[in-house]
């Protein structure tokens, strides 16, 4: 099981030192700007800042193309759920079907959970009424709705390029209005532009701006950062840079330290770079590595020349290469076992890049009293079978009763993790 | 603003009012009003107005419409999606899709992918050729379309693609008119010139 091997390189020490032996990418790479054997010496590799720079002619690395989730849901009769396994305990079932490409989820004060998209341009609600879970479009017509985030009754709505925000939504579910504008200083780039966001316990919105090629060297004040600003859209700033596209982050519940993923860049090989798992603390530098160090210790072929990876802040854990590392949250409910008290649950959605998928699947990392990671364990799997997704988790969500929701963007639905009873 | 388009509210031209529409008028294939698929009648009755414009054979003979042979069927159902959900702005399939039901959107998908790939005919410039196959490893096109650009998936087959709509459809990702659904094509195409997607269009059109 691919995911074994991944584990075991993640535990946190030794595994920048276990990687790189295994793997020693950069030998194995061409040279950037060197055209690889099955490249005639006429055609010129990729231009430097390119998307595809680095991209191997390898026939190996001929088929490997983002896959899309289709954009009509899985109906509930035909949803993998049997497939996915959680430990001993635990029960996996359908919370509700129906909800087109899922990805961020976000739970209001009355119980309704809100489910953002990013290829499709609605915002799902699933609200209990008379008895029955019902899921219903509550916004429409927006650019990659991705991004939710909830405060004092209002949903906040990250599209591509803007905030807005929908006040008092769960009173207002039979009738939405259309979101106000919160804020749309944002770039329009495509690539990386759709956002996940959170509010921070500084009751300040956390928006993430991400770079806007597969690897480039982007105007840092725009691009490769993660903002935040006031409630009403006011007063943003940059919070930390070096951060290549994080869609999911969370800050634990008492030590009040942001915790974010992010996904590292593509086509440089099969095993490197890792996606990460970073933490930003009061002592600890603010630039996170993109486009200079991938994975805290290993400098991109193209922009890391005379950068050095002690100048940025290293990751707490790596994630497994290409596994897109996205949705996280800290585990806050009662439900489930003591050990899982302030985990964090961690969504991979699974890889495109690679020949042997990996990730597809929930992992919880368990930390140390001193906010360091001891452990990264599967938690739910199944979502990958003979190396073809069923199912590809994006964010998790703890119910108010402790249980945990699951997104799944591929058949667009939601699932319910539950302990005992 | 090219990023506006897709929003709703937007008061679309009627479809027989549409360039390529009138397009067709003139050459007197059609006349207003035939191009809407009926809502009932067999599934072939119901894609014969489609065809009329994308071409009963799988190759398009209409200026700037595409050739729809050889589409790999969950290209076609995200394109159908996309036009009836008005998040691809192009006139007139959002007219044309707007009260397709998600079955219709299976079953034409299904059914049209049927249609035979078209093949390149003629004799095409072996400069102009070479320039567009050497872009188009320097771009890695086929990664993702596949090595012969048949496309896989939700990635369109690109081969043997009208010239006219290549361009156009390679100039409105580059300015991100087109989002695509997956945004993965507009950052290929934001690094092409204007002079990248002529040679391309020539190279794809005459792919063989
Ligand atoms: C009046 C002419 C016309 C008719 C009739 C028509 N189409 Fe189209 N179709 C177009 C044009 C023009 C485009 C390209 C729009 C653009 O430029 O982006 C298109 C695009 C498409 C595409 C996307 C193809 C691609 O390669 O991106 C599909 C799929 C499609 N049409 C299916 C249909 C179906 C199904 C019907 C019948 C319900 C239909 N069309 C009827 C003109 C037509
Ligand atoms: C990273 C994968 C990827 C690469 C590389 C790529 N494409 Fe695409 N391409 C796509 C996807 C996905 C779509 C469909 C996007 C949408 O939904 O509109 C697409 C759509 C297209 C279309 C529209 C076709 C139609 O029928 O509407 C053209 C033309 C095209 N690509 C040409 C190219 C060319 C030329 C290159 C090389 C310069 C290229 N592509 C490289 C993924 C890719």
């Amino acid at each position: 099981m691919p995911i074994d091997r991944a584990l075991r390189a993640l535990a946190v020490t030794g595994s920048v030192a276990c990687l790189l032996a295994a793997a020693p990418a950069g030998a194995q790479q061409p040279a950037p700007g060197g055209a690889p054997a099955a490249v005639p010496a006429a055609q010129p590799p990729p231009a430097p800042g390119s998307a595809l720079y680095g991209r191997p002619d390898a026939p190996g690395a001929m088929r490997l193309a983002p896959i899309a989730p289709p954009p009509i849901p899985t109906p509930a009769d035909k949803l993998p759920v049997a497939k996915l396994k959680a430990p001993a305990g635990f029960k996996v079932e359908v919370f509700a079907a129906g909800v087109a490409n899922a990805r961020s989820i976000r739970i209001g004060d009355k119980g309704t959970v809100f489910v953002g998209a990013r290829l499709i341009d609605k915002v799902h609600a699933i609200r209990e009424k008379d008895g029955k879970r019902e899921v219903k479009v509550i916004a429409s017509g927006l650019h990659r709705p991705n991004g939710l985030a909830l405060h004092k009754g209002a949903l906040y709505i990250a599209e591509l390029s803007k905030v807005s925000r929908i006040d008092a939504v769960e009173d207002n579910l039979d009738n939405p209005p259309k979101p106000t504008l919160v804020n749309d200083q944002f770039p329009k780039d495509e690539p990386h532009g759709w956002k996940f966001i959170a509010i921070g316990p500084d009751d300040k919105l956390y928006v993430p701006v991400g770079a806007n090629a597969n690897i480039n060297d982007p105007d840092p004040n725009h691009y490769a950062h993660i903002r935040r600003m006031n409630l009403d859209g006011s007063g943003m700033e940059i919070l930390v840079r070096g951060v290549r596209n994080t869609v999911g982050f969370d800050w634990h519940p008492t030590t009040k330290e942001l915790y974010f993923t992010d996904n590292g860049r593509d086509w440089l090989s099969e095993d490197v770079p890792e996606d990460e798992l970073n933490r930003v603390t009061a002592a600890g530098k603010k630039h996170f590595g993109y486009p200079y160090c991938h994975q805290g210790n290993f400098r991109d072929p193209e922009f890391g020349w005379g950068h050095s990876c002690a100048d940025y802040e290293p990751p707490v854990a790596l994630l497994g290469a290409h596994t897109a590392a996205l949705g996280m949250r800290f585990y806050t409910g009662a439900m489930f076992p003591a050990e899982y008290r302030n985990a964090i649950f961690i969504a991979r959605r699974g890889s495109w890049n690679r020949t042997e998928k990996l990730g597809g699947d929930i992992v919880v990392a368990k930390l140390n009293p001193d906010g360091s990671v001891k452990s990264i364990e599967p938690f739910l799997t199944g979502f990958l079978e003979n190396n073809n997704y069923v199912a590809r988790p994006v964010d998790v969500e703890v119910m108010k009763d402790g249980s945990l929701l699951v997104s799944d963007d591929f058949n667009g639905a939601v699932y319910r993790v539950s302990y005992g009873g | 603003m090219a990023a506006e388009r897709g929003r709703p509210g937007a008061s679309p031209r009627p479809a027989c009012l549409s360039k390529p529409f009138l397009k067709i008028v003139a050459t007197g294939a059609l006349l207003c009003g035939a191009a809407l698929p009926s809502h009932s009648g067999s599934l072939q009755e119901r894609l014969a107005p489609c065809l009329a414009c994308h071409g009963e054979s799988g190759r398009s003979e209409t200026p700037e419409v595409p050739s729809l042979g050889g589409q790999p069927p969950s290209f076609l159902l995200i394109q159908l999606y996309v036009f009836r959900e008005r998040q691809r702005i192009a006139e007139p399939m959002n007219e044309l899709t707007k009260d397709l039901t998600d079955d219709d959107l299976r079953s034409f998908s299904d059914e049209l992918a049927k249609l035979p790939a078209p093949v390149a005919a003629g004799p095409a410039d072996p400069a102009r050729m070479a320039m567009g196959a050497a872009l188009s490893a320097r771009h890695r096109c086929g990664f993702c379309h596949s090595p012969d650009f048949s496309g896989q998936n939700q990635i369109p087959r690109i081969a043997v693609q009208r010239e006219d709509y290549l361009v156009k459809a390679l100039r409105e990702y580059s300015t991100q008119e087109r989002r695509g659904y997956d945004p993965s094509m507009v950052e290929i195409a934001r690094q092409l010139s204007e002079a990248d997607i002529l040679d391309l269009a020539y190279y794809l059109a005459n792919w063989r």
